[in-house]
């Protein structure tokens, strides 16, 4: 189903929760919402799902105007945080729920919803666990018994909020391979909603970052991670390091640093932020430099370096620890920092919040 | 249900288990245990024949029928609409929602004379709803609807009370995730509240029931208290008692206290049976 949003407001009470979103999902997409705590992914997914209303924006379905639409009439699959499952119901009552509470005239005959939840107890891999109540079942399972009644009805839109939420990171990772093949299989468009980067880029066609109640950007993986579309963004994204340089003649200059792998770009010159990653910060030893190195911690495979600016500032950088620099890079040292890739941004003026303002989206070649 | 549920919630809450315990016991004897077991002995005192006679006279048998007929009256009311309180109170947001909150005890903490007073004030025939349901044709005060209203009233917090828990710990996303597999309000209802909330409405409708039984003081100034027509069990006991009847009054209360013991074992198995499906949930 091909989903077509335009000017969505929503709020509760005093807070704005949705600001204005535009969003056009194409059929068969597999599409994840990605954001912060708190920036309306859920509400987005209910009011997709009919259990919230907008205050103000048009949500059409194929050409349908879904708001004129009761949510028990948009034949959505929804998979709740949670779950939700119907603790006084076995599995198999769970799965069978969507089909015997249809209308009677609609409702097939009990021969029909018994073969059709067994098909669904086998494609789900949980035919033993068919006569269980949900209390008798782990996480993983709940969640596959809670995509499966989501599935039973055949939506043709499956909206699912943080699917993996709540299990730990190996089952995660089967059931992010496994939701990828059910929606290989079933062909439905599919949203999900998550606050795990990773889980965003590895299982979507498309991320949409939101971030307070905007879309932030919209875009695939690789654009999303190189070329933020505002600082909002880079920072979500991992961009921690924030440093003050001057922009001229499209190239960022910085006392201290080492810009030469950045590319140039269209921006005015005058003051600019810098957005970088810690691993996209390489600190070079060099008496001269204005930058020391603070403290020192290994995690094992990296080591975490802090570094001071003689001015005060903070940065901080991820180098592999079997580089053959580490040995020099004690506590004390002075280096100057060579940023590999990073995300350039008009310095934000006085009072105003740039996260809130769209930003054209820059475009940067790193040179990795 | 406190009788059985104090000593084993006091084993986890409160340190020095034996001392606990042994408080316990010994409260739950003296208020509770001898003056039920004096209650006894004196039933056995009479032998077997002599309490049938007294319990099987058409006076007294009349008062059981018109006792029995009142609390389910009452409960029957009490179970609709403490269910509908509950469901107001836990569902939706209104001025004035926590002091109608706070009312909803006011049958718990009004002497019971005083609520029959005011009944009976408000349902004769010139009181302000008596003015209007009398000329209808619809006695109230003096008659088995009034008996009933007075259990009504005094026992619907305990369904309001029991359910009102469950429905604020459901989980919302249930009935939204029954919503989006299409179930009409109805069928939300029914399929998914309902279960949830059935074992504590059964027990708290057994719970209401149980009191009303047993209630006196507001319905005796409502009911009339006319043998054979609007006299209750309790009432016909205290009678008994008047007369210096100790046989036929304790024989009467012997059959209340039966009915009391068999409703509040239904209510805790009930609840046994709640928290276990609840158990399961989990
Ligand atoms: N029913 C409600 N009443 C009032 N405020 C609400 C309601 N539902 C959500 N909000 C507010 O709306 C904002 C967005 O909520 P939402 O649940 O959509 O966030 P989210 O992006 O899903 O966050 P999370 O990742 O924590 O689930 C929050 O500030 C929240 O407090
Ligand atoms: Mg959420």
């Amino acid at each position: 189903m091909a989903i077509s949003i335009s000017g969505l407001r929503k709020r509760f009470g005093q807070t704005d929760v949705l600001r204005g979103l535009e969003l056009e999902i194409t059929k068969g997409e597999l599409v994840a919402l990605l954001g912060p705590s708190g920036s309306g992914k859920t509400t987005l997914l209910k009011i997709i799902a009919g259990l919230e209303w907008p205050d103000t924006g048009r949500l059409e379905v194929d050409g349908e105007n879904w708001l004129e639409l009761a949510a028990q009439d948009r034949r959505i699959g929804f998979v709740f945080q949670h779950y939700a499952l119907f603790p006084h119901m076995s599995v198999r009552d769970n799965l069978a729920f969507g089909l015997t509470v249809r209308p009677r005239a609609q409702r097939p005959g009990k021969a029909v919803i018994a073969a059709k939840v067994q098909e669904l107890l086998h494609f789900l891999q949980i035919t033993h666990l068919a006569d269980r109540f949900p209390g008798q079942l782990s996480g993983g399972q709940r969640q596959r018994v809670a995509l499966g009644r989501a599935l039973a009805i055949e939506p043709k839109l499956l909206l699912l909020d943080e699917p993996f939420g709540a299990l730990d990171a190996a089952i995660r990772r089967d059931l992010r391979r496994w939701l990828r093949g059910v929606h290989e299989a079933t062909g439905s468009t599919t949203i999900f909603v998550t606050h795990d980067q990773e889980e965003a880029f590895e299982l979507a066609d498309r991320v949409v970052v939101m971030g307070e109640g905007r879309i932030e950007q919209i875009g695939h993986a690789d654009t999303i991670h190189d070329h933020p579309a505002s600082p909002f963004v880079a920072r979500f994204m991992g961009a921690t390091v924030e440093l003050p340089v001057t922009l001229q003649a499209g190239r960022p200059e910085a006392a201290g640093l080492d810009l030469q792998a950045l590319a140039r770009r269209a921006l005015p010159d005058g003051p600019a932020t810098l957005f970088v990653r810690p691993e996209d910060i390489r600190p070079v030893p060099d008496s001269a430099a204005p930058w020391r190195i603070e403290s020192r911690m290994s995690n094992g495979a990296h080591l975490r370096l802090v570094l001071r600016h003689a001015t005060g500032a903070e940065a901080e950088a991820d180098i592999p620890r079997r580089a053959v620099q580490a040995e020099a890079l004690a506590p004390g040292a002075s280096v100057r920092l060579r940023v590999e890739a990073g995300a350039i941004f008009p310095a934000e003026r006085q009072g105003t919040a740039a996260t809130t303002v769209s930003q054209p989206i820059l475009k940067l070649e790193s040179s990795k | 249900m406190s009788v059985i549920a104090a000593p084993i919630r006091a084993k986890r809450v409160l340190p020095g288990f034996t001392l606990s315990l042994g408080t316990t016991l010994l409260y739950l004897t003296l208020i509770v245990l001898i003056p039920v077991a004096a209650l006894v002995l004196k039933g056995a005192e009479m032998g077997p024949e002599r309490f049938w006679r007294i319990v099987s006279s058409p006076r007294a048998v009349a008062a059981f029928q018109i006792t029995l007929a009142a609390a389910a009256i009452a409960t029957v009311f009490n179970a609709v609409y403490g269910v509908l309180m509950a469901w107001v109170l836990v569902r939706y947001e209104f001025p004035g929602k926590r002091l109608l909150d706070a009312l909803m005890d006011v049958p718990f903490a009004l002497p019971t004379a005083v609520a029959g007073l005011s009944l009976t004030a408000l349902f004769s025939a010139n009181g302000w709803f008596g003015a209007a349901l009398h000329p209808a044709g619809i006695p109230v005060v003096y008659t088995i609807w009034g008996i009933a209203l007075a259990m009504a009233f005094t026992s619907v917090p305990f369904v309001v009370r029991t359910v009102q828990p469950v429905l604020e710990d459901m989980d919302p996303a249930l009935e939204q995730a029954a919503i989006t597999l299409g179930a009409r309000p109805w069928a939300v209802f029914w399929r998914v509240v309902c279960p949830a909330i059935l074992p504590a409405w059964l027990a708290g409708c057994t719970t209401a029931f149980a009191r009303s039984l047993g209630e006196f003081g507001a319905i005796v100034f409502i009911a009339g208290n006319l043998p054979f027509q609007t006299e209750i069990a309790a009432l016909l006991a205290y009678i008994r008692l008047e007369e210096f009847d100790y046989n036929g009054a304790s024989a009467i209360a012997l059959v209340l206290l039966g009915f009391a013991l068999v409703l509040l074992l239904t209510s805790n198995l009930l609840q046994f049976w709640a928290a276990r499906a609840r158990e399961g949930a989990r």
